[in-house]
């Protein structure tokens, strides 16, 4: 009802307001474009697209960087902390929220300051640590600490979830003497699966682009996540901004793909995340 | 719901003869089974302890050291901290991360309000697409981010080219090498990542608001400007709060855009703790001083937060 009595004028103004943002945020992947389909190897000019479009520089780009080796091993690192995350972020908090562990505030309280706590304070001591059990310059070294980081999150997360279910649907279960074990496979594992989805979202996305602990466990760029890679590409190839914006765009594209798909479940995932965490 | 019902179908047999007692001893909220379904917790809290904990601990302890991270610490005392916020270089980079919460925060969040108020009657494919666009930057890497803006703000670069059309080329420059702009180029970097975010945090939550009220205030002829105040932001506190919490954390925190945009130069001109704990630990070798500096940054982090926090639930 209210909409229908909104003016013109301020109609208007909404859609100008919009245009102007989207405009705003679209400008830098226009500028990337727009280096990225001039003369290989020249010093490009602004924002100017003029014929020929050189197309090959994506061609050169996608062999420079490498872009199969380098996704391949971003997908493995999702694969090797997600599930992980997932599955120790569901245990804890079943047993925080629905078992009621003995001294759950104190560990609460201990996950909950692990929100707040800088991964630039931590890098040293863990990089000291994968240095000196060996696994320094492994993938499992990015993956570990990722892992840890995750969990308060996780966990707190979970635990939200857990909170919203009827305790009823919990004492049932104990009173036709379902384990505790069974209760959580039958009857919370599958009432989970909306929180845990949203989790894979936020972990999946958050691993992708992790880049400090990628800059620091691992040497090699093609062993790193996706931010590490494109750092490491514009640390190598960042005077030629021509093959810079085309390697950067491609290693970008299936991040933009996936969203575009999935764009429902990212918007959907993002805010929750961040209205919940 | 049938993984329920096989449950209990299960159950019936042994239930029944089983009597009070029986039933007690089943029942899962004993104590000895309480500490049992630490099981389920120790895993994750293990992990927690010895890749979060430890390390957090091992960086409080080194912030107390002259170490160079291979030969012997020397005891300090509070030394470090002290650089931190007595050496004016150290404490550029604190106050840097305050300057950055003005476009982190500040214009995020007001703009996001602006945005999300004004279109909050368009219903349109082009709206919900454009919505959709707005998020783009919260998923792509923050470094694509970077590089991408560097390329505007160079000297050839879209923000000079787009100066010298319209006549004003004495204003265009290498902006990330200015003392004076390079900080606040990487701030508007900072804005154009969390608008996006705020106008859709912001339109979620006013979908929320009862239409009722916006009725009522048409009703009263109340203008735009207090219809805003008088129902909008109200009903919006919660949102606004989670989005301030949000963006002041990535103020404070900030290191991928700076690090790939500028590694904190021109001089220190744009150093911000994330870098400079990098940098100090890593390519300089003082471990202690980059620890102290971590562990000021944690602590600015949760005196930020907690404020925040209490207000929410507070109200909520």
């Amino acid at each position: 009802m209210s909409v229908r009595r909104i003016g013109k004028a301020e109609k208007w103004s909404g859609r100008v307001i919009l245009t102007g943002l989207v405009a705003f945020t679209l400008l830098p992947f226009a500028g990337m474009l727009s280096a990225a389909l001039q003369e290989p190897g020249s010093a490009p000019t602004g924002m100017s697209f003029s014929f020929p479009l050189h197309l090959e520089n994506f061609v050169t780009a996608f062999q420079v960087a490498r872009l199969p080796e380098l996704m391949w091993s971003s997908v493995l690192l999702v694969v090797m902390v997600v599930p992980a995350s997932l599955v120790l972020s569901l245990l804890a908090a079943y047993g925080l929220e629905v078992l009621r562990v003995p001294g759950r505030a104190i560990a609460l309280g201990v996950l909950l300051l692990g929100l707040t706590i800088p991964f630039e304070g931590l890098i040293w001591p863990l990089y000291y640590m994968m240095r000196n059990w060996g696994l320094h310059n492994t993938q499992i070294a990015i993956a570990l600490p990722l892992i840890a980081l995750y969990l308060p999150f996780g966990v707190l997360w979970m635990r939200a979830h857990f909170q919203g279910v009827p305790k009823e649907l919990d004492e049932a279960a104990a009173l036709d003497g379902a384990g505790s074990w069974r209760a959580l496979r039958l009857i919370h594992a599958p009432l989970a699966k909306p929180a845990l989805s949203t989790l894979t979202v936020l972990f999946s996305l958050w691993t992708w682009n992790q880049f400090i602990i990628a800059l620091v466990m691992m040497d090699d760029p093609l062993k790193r996540t996706v931010a590490g890679a494109l750092g490491a590409f514009q640390g190598e190839h960042g005077t030629d901004i021509v093959l810079l914006s085309a390697g950067a765009l491609l290693i970008m594209a299936p991040t933009i793909v996936v969203f575009l798909l999935f764009q429902k479940q990212f918007v959907a995932a993002l805010l929750q995340g961040s209205v919940k965490g | 719901m049938t993984a329920v019902t096989r449950g209990s179908a299960g159950a019936v047999e042994l239930a029944p003869p089983a009597g009070g007692a029986g039933r007690d001893a089943r029942r899962p909220r004993g104590p000895r089974r309480r500490w049992l379904a630490w099981g389920y917790v120790a895993p994750a809290m293990a992990l927690y302890a010895v890749l979060v904990l430890g390390p957090f601990g091992l960086s409080v302890q080194y912030s107390f050291f002259d170490w160079n991270g291979i030969g012997t610490a020397v005891w300090v005392g509070l030394e470090n901290y002290v650089e931190v916020f007595a050496d004016p270089s150290r404490l550029n980079a604190l106050l840097n991360a305050f300057k950055l919460i003005f476009f982190y925060s500040v214009l995020s969040v007001a703009l996001g309000l602006l945005a999300a108020t004004l279109t909050r009657s368009l219903e349109s494919r082009w709206s919900r697409a454009a919505q959709t666009i707005l998020f783009l930057p919260q998923v792509v890497p923050l470094v694509g981010a970077g590089i991408a803006w560097s390329w505007l703000y160079a000297t050839d670069g879209a923000v000079n080219q787009a100066l010298r059309a319209v006549g004003l080329g004495a204003l265009a420059r290498p902006w990330l090498a200015d003392f004076t702009w390079a900080l606040p180029a990487i701030g508007l970097v900072g804005t154009w990542v969390l608008i996006g975010f705020c106008t859709m945090l912001f339109s979620a939550g006013m979908s929320k608001i009862d239409p009722a009220l916006y009725d009522a205030a048409s009703v009263d002829g109340a203008g735009a400007v207090r219809t805003f105040f008088a129902v909008t932001l109200p009903g919006l506190r919660n949102e606004v709060a989670v989005a301030v919490t949000v963006t002041l954390i990535s103020a404070l925190k900030s290191f991928d855009v700076v690090y790939v945009m500028t590694l904190g130069g021109p001089g220190r001109a744009t150093m911000v703790p994330g870098v400079d704990v990098y940098q100090l630990t890593f390519n300089q070798a003082r471990v202690g001083a980059g620890s102290a500096m971590g562990v000021v940054l944690m602590v600015l982090v949760l005196l930020v937060v907690i404020p925040i926090q209490r207000v929410v639930r507070g109200r909520s």
